[in-house]
């Protein structure tokens, strides 16, 4: 049994949908927790949702850093409990610090909202290990800051420690450098990513293979 | 007293939005103009008690926590005081 937490800030609208994939499987619990909340003891996994916390003011995730929640998402991420950021939930990471680099306006300065493909890049990991490296994956994104942006020494670092989750497959959409989709943090513990892998865990609605995330973390 | 905060871009990171109004500004018959970046103007205003000096500490302080994103943007504030 995992026991799965949904922080929901003003402004997230992306939390039904997580809470939704969890609630579907088998052997977890899943709770939504306010934001204004400061503890996140009871929990194994932390999902930080998309959407647009704080209305995006100011930068997108900038605001919502600074909510209580947050710094128990830190603590637990100490311990090393998965805590995955979405979307906004990854601008949210990044904010915090919890991974490194920044999401800026897509290159043409477009909010983007359509499938896109990605490639797995790391397969080793508590969140991908039921994907093989090199698989082709489908799923949504929907933003407007998600090109990921980091200086020479992170980029270097990101490759050299295999943080990189998954970059965008042939078409990169917002301008992110080396086509990244979605980062791990140096142990492994934390990702972000901008596509949505809770709007394909049911192939009704055109893809699943997002779920193939969500039954990782939870059979690791 | 009051802050005048301005945010911008570092060098070297894309402001596509800069870009394009450059070139809006070049289509309409604006020459010699190099470059525009875009950024954001904050201003803000202090309680009549403090020195200049703790205003500025505020400012940067304000910017360095939260106003401005230390990886992207670059930061610069003028004090006012307008007794």
């Amino acid at each position: 049994m995992k026991r799965f937490a949904v922080i929901v800030f003003p402004g997230s609208n992306c939390d039904h949908d997580a809470y939704h994939v969890i609630n579907s499987m088998d052997n977890t619990s899943v709770n939504f927790i306010w934001h204004k909340e400061s503890t996140l003891d009871d929990y194994d996994v932390i999902i930080v949702p998309g959407g647009f916390s704080y209305g995006d003011y100011l930068r997108a995730g900038a605001i919502a850093r600074f909510s209580p929640i947050m710094k128990a998402v830190i603590e637990e991420s100490k311990k090393g409990k998965q805590i995955i950021g979405i979307c906004n939930g990854f601008q949210i990471l990044i904010e915090c610090g919890l991974l490194p680099g920044a999401l800026i306006t897509n290159k043409n300065i477009k909010f983007l909202s359509k499938p896109v493909f990605l490639n797995v890049v790391n397969n080793k990991t508590s969140f991908t290990h039921l994907l093989n490296n090199g698989d082709i994956i489908s799923m949504p994104i929907a933003h407007k800051q998600g090109n990921y942006i980091a200086d020479e020494s992170t980029l270097k670092e990101l490759e050299e420690n295999s943080q990189i989750a998954f970059k965008y497959h042939n078409d990169n959409p917002n301008g992110s450098l080396l086509d990244i989709a979605g980062i791990f943090n140096k142990q492994k513990n934390v990702l972000g990513m901008m596509p949505h892998p809770e709007r394909a865990s049911d192939q009704n609605l055109g893809s699943n293979d997002g779920f193939k995330i969500f039954e990782s973390i939870l059979e690791s | 007293m009051k802050a005048k905060i301005y945010i911008t871009y570092k060098d070297g990171i894309l402001d596509p939005q800069g870009k394009t109004v450059g070139g809006a500004l070049n289509s309409i018959g604006l020459s010699n103009i190099d470059n525009v970046t875009i950024g954001k103007f904050i201003e803000m205003d202090f309680d009549q008690k403090i020195s200049i000096d703790e205003a500025k500490k505020i400012a940067e302080e304000s910017c360095e926590k939260l106003l401005a994103n230390p990886n992207t943007e670059k930061f610069h504030y003028e004090i006012l005081d307008t007794e």
